[in-house]
Order: structure tokens, then sequence, then C-alpha cells
């Protein structure tokens, strides 16, 4: 990844190029004329873009702007606030996950989110881990089961800490382990995409770095999503930026060109900090 | 910065002096209660009051005890509070799941609300008319369906006030996982408010195990320990009534005795279910 960043700064790709490489993009993710609505209240108007496959993909902007609607909008959770409406498409894999005849489930457990603030549910360590495989029946026996918990608390970094406990409440637990729980609990479903809703501003600088390492880690398997408002965040991860305003995009495309030369005069005040 | 006693702090301590009266008066109250049967029921309440039946002329002042309502009280508050559970707890948890505050909603709630204000004694006589139209006599099995009408509105209603209070984020934590609405209610809500539900279920079974004029008709009364669901059974708030109706003043210090036996028999289940509830409450999100 590093040697691609240098590559292009070294030789910034024209536009021609740079829809040229769009093209090839891998997409994972693809939102097409998605509007939403909270009541009479428009939140995100016409947007339209690809999430590549694999990569970390920031979405960024004043608060206010969208950024979190539009993360909702992906794992179908927007529908859960009352008096919320969408038009449009949310594609996942070429599959229009608002169609009539999709198990919203089956795409909450396709799509996981972690949410700002780390929400162990009431039971012990080794029952947060397992619940989510449980529900989807996803092993036959007890031995599978506690194999896949030891797994996903090892990938999340939890279970040198945690190991010896597991049968402790999960709020027994910091909260920057707590946070790495419930990124246990959420692989443990074996999604394919994971969304971050702020993921890590509520912890501490060392947890949030820990996390933030995990979700590098990730990549390898996972399409990231994620929202944040802190711009050094955004730049330490990112492969990919969203950028918006006032419930529009007003750009997106690979990191180091949003970074280096963005398009929209909005994306560059922002990146200035005039925000 | 001297204190200069200005109207909003006379005020204040107005208002402690009043919280401080409402105490005294409330647990006054409560203290003359318990002094009141202690004192009155203390001398009467022997080994034979509670291991055995009334013997003949137990109500003239011979020998025997309450056994005969100790019993019939608590399997009438016991299978009229296991009933009325059966029934409240889905009917709380469907409340939030799927109705939440909506119209219809409101509507369920108010109906609660009407039935727990209706008088024990009109649950009685309903009971008692449904019984003669399908030619049922008075049972223990009567007691206690009618009994878990008395008890399920204010189940289910503090359920609900308890389950409303659910936090919003553990119950998204589950759906964000793919969980149904369903598996979040019985997996998640009931496992988080427990406590609360076990509260529920006391308050409940208080006013199911204290009541008199439900049973009065529906369970009869009898000297005799029911055996079966059709027997009728004597319960222990009638048992203080018939026994403080006599004029003997032995079968009246009895009867305080039996009002004694009930206040400690909801002690310990109070007491009981709150030593259960907080071992139980280990894993609950604060």
């Amino acid at each position: 990844m590093n040697t691609q960043l240098q590559e292009s700064d070294l030789n910034p790709p024209t536009q021609k190029a740079k829809s040229a490489a769009s093209q090839s993009m891998d997409t994972h993710i693809q939102v097409r004329n998605l509007n939403a609505f909270y009541g009479k209240q428009q939140a995100l108007k016409d947007v339209n873009i690809e999430i590549p496959r694999k990569q970390v993909t920031v979405i960024m902007g004043p608060s206010g702007c969208g950024k979190s609607t539009l993360l909702k909008t992906l794992n179908r959770f927007l529908e859960l606030t009352d008096g919320a409406r969408i038009t449009g498409e949310v594609l996942v894999d070429e599959q229009d996950i608002y169609a009539r005849d999709v198990d919203v489930t089956e795409v909450r457990k396709r799509v996981g989110l972690l949410a700002q603030s780390p929400s162990p549910l009431p039971m012990s360590i080794y029952e947060n881990v397992v619940y989510g495989m449980h529900i989807h029946r996803m092993y036959k026996d007890r031995v599978a089961y506690k194999k896949a918990v030891k797994h996903y608390l090892e990938i999340a970094g939890l279970w040198e800490e945690v190991g010896k406990r597991l049968h402790d409440p999960a709020t027994s637990l910091s909260i920057g382990q707590q946070q790495r729980l419930c990124l246990a609990r959420g692989l443990a479903v074996e999604p394919e995409i994971i969304l971050g809703d702020e993921p890590t501003s509520a912890l501490d600088p060392i947890s949030a770095q820990n996390v933030e390492k995990r979700l590098l880690d990730l990549k390898q398997q996972y399409t990231i999503v994620i929202v944040t408002h802190t711009l050094r965040q955004a730049k330490r991860l990112a492969d990919y930026v969203i950028y918006m305003y006032l419930g529009e995009v007003a750009e997106a495309g690979p990191a180091h060109e949003v970074f280096t030369n963005p398009q929209h005069e909005r994306t560059r005040a922002y990146l200035e900090g005039q925000f | 910065m001297k204190k200069h006693w200005r109207r909003r702090h006379i005020v204040e301590a107005f208002f402690k002096g009043l919280m401080l009266v409402s105490f005294i008066v409330v647990a006054g109250a409560l203290g003359l209660i318990l002094w009141t049967i202690l004192v009155k029921g203390l001398p009467a309440l022997t080994w034979d009051m509670v291991t055995q039946a009334p013997q003949g002329g137990f109500y003239l002042g011979k020998g025997g005890g309450v056994l005969n309502a100790i019993l019939g009280s608590l399997y009438l508050a016991g299978g009229g509070t296991l009933l009325a559970l059966i029934f409240s707890l889905p009917i709380a948890l469907y409340l939030k799941t799927y109705l939440g505050d909506s119209n219809w909603g409101q509507y369920v709630r108010l109906s609660l609300d009407v039935l727990w204000g209706i008088p024990t004694i009109v649950y009685g006589v309903f009971g008692f008319t449904i019984m003669l139209a399908i030619g049922l006599r008075a049972s223990l099995l009567a007691g206690i369906v009618v009994l878990s009408l008395v008890e399920l509105p204010i189940m289910v209603r503090a359920m609900d006030e308890v389950i409303r209070r659910m936090p919003v984020d553990l119950e998204q934590a589950a759906l964000a996982l793919g969980s149904t609405k369903l598996e979040v209610a019985m997996r998640i809500v009931t496992r988080q408010m427990l406590p609360g539900i076990i509260t529920a279920i006391l308050l409940a079974l208080g006013r199911g195990i204290g009541d008199a004029a439900s049973v009065m008709f529906t369970a009869g009364y009898t000297d005799r320990i029911p055996t079966s669901l059709m027997q009728p059974t004597a319960s222990l708030p009638l048992a203080v009534f018939f026994q403080l109706g006599t004029p003997y003043p032995k079968v009246q210090q009895r009867g305080y005795a039996s009002a004694l036996i009930l206040t400690i028999i909801v002690l310990i289940i109070s007491i009981g279910s709150r030593w259960i509830s907080a071992r139980l409450n280990k894993y609950t999100v604060k």
C-alpha cells in the first residue's frame, strides 16, 4: 500500500487515468440515486458512490452532513429510526439490499457494525462472542463454537487478556477492551463488510490506536467503511475517501488523490481546517 | 461567603422538612401496622397455627391452626401469578417490540390501566358469573384464574415501564448482528431487564396474595386442605376476615396471628426474590 502511495505521488494521475482506474476498481458496494429523509427533512441527496472491496473507505465531512446517515443505510439501520425513509438502491455485490425479498437479518449478518461506543450485551464475555453465531446457527457442536470464540478473540487482539476469564461479565472489561470485544462479536458472524461509526471516538488514545491497528489488519479480508470526524485518523486509515457536505457527496476518490489534490473547494477548505 | 437566608434557601428548607414529614408518615404507618399485628398476633402464633388445619370448634376457640389458609393462599397466589406471568411477559414484550408508542400501544396501555383500577370484588363477581354459566363450582382452579386476571394488568404495566427503559444501544447492538426483533426481546431484553421483571412479578404477587374479595366467591372457603384443582380452598385474607368477625377474643387474636403469617410470607418472598435477582443481574449492563 505504501508503494502505491509513493508511485502516485511521483506521478499524479490525469483525469483520464482516474476514470479508467475507477472503472477497473473492484466495487463491493454501490449506492445508486439514494435519498434519505427524516420526516420532511432531507438528509441525503441523490447519493451515488462506489465502495471498493477489501479497502478502507472513510466517510468524512462536517457534522450534520449526513455521513452517519449514509453509513446507516448500508446495513439498513436507518429504518430503525421513526419517520426515516429512503429511496434509491444500495447494491452489495450487485444485489439490492432494499429489495422486497431480502432478509434484513441476512443483510446485517453480511454487513457488520462497530458502533461509536461499545455496547456489550448483558452476558459473559464468551456469550457475547457466541451470541451472533448461535442465532445464525453457524456451527454444529459446542467444541466448534468454543474454537470460533477463541479464534475471533485472537483476531480482535483480546484473547491474551480475557482467555482466562471468559465467563466474567462483559461489562467488567475496560472500555477499550469492550470495543475490541464488540469487534470480535461482529466478526464472529462472518460479515464481508465492516461499518464503523466513529469507532474510536469514545476510546482513550492507546485503545483507539489498538482498534485502528486491528482495522488495518482486517482490510486483507474485509471491506471496511468508517465514518470519522478526525482528519488525522482519516489520513491514517483511508484508501478511499468520500467527502460529504450538506447531505451530498462533494467528492469521492482514492485517498491519495483526495488528500493531495482535492477537486472540490469544500473538500479543500475542510482539509485545510476551515471547518 | 456567609450564608444569608434568602427566599430560595427557605423554600429548600421547607421542602426538605416536607419530605421528612412524608417519610415519617409513611414509615410510621407501616410501623404501626406491624406493631399492631405483632402485639396482638404474636401471643397466638403457636406451632399449631402453622402446622394444623382447623379442628372442630376452631372458630369457637378450640384447637387447630390455619394451615388450610396458608397452603390455600400459596396455591392461589402461586398459581395465579404463574398464569399471569405466562401471559404478561409476552404482552409486555410485544408492547415494547412491535407496538412501541404507537396509537395501538397507547390503547392497550389505557385498557390495562383501567383494568388495574377496577376493584377486585368486581373481578370476583365477574368470575362467579362465568363460573355459573359454565357450571364450575368454587374451586382452586377458579380462584387461580380470577386472581391471574387481577394480577395481569399490574404485571404487564410494571414490566412495560421497566422494559421501556431498555437502552437503545444494546438493542441496536443485537440487531446489528442480524437478530430478529423476537430474538432481541427474548435473549437480550429479558436478560437485561430481569431484576425489573422480577420486581413486577412481586408487585403482582403481593396484590394477589393479599386479596380477599376476588377469591371469596371463586375459591370459596373450607377447613380442608385442597388436594385437587377442583376443590374449594381457604385463603389467609379470608381467614383473617372470618376470625376477626367472631365475638371470641381468642379467635380474634388468631386473626391477628394469621395476618402476621401473611405478612411474613410476603416478606420472605420479597427478600428471597430480591436475593435471586441480585445474583442474576451480574451480567446486566448498567
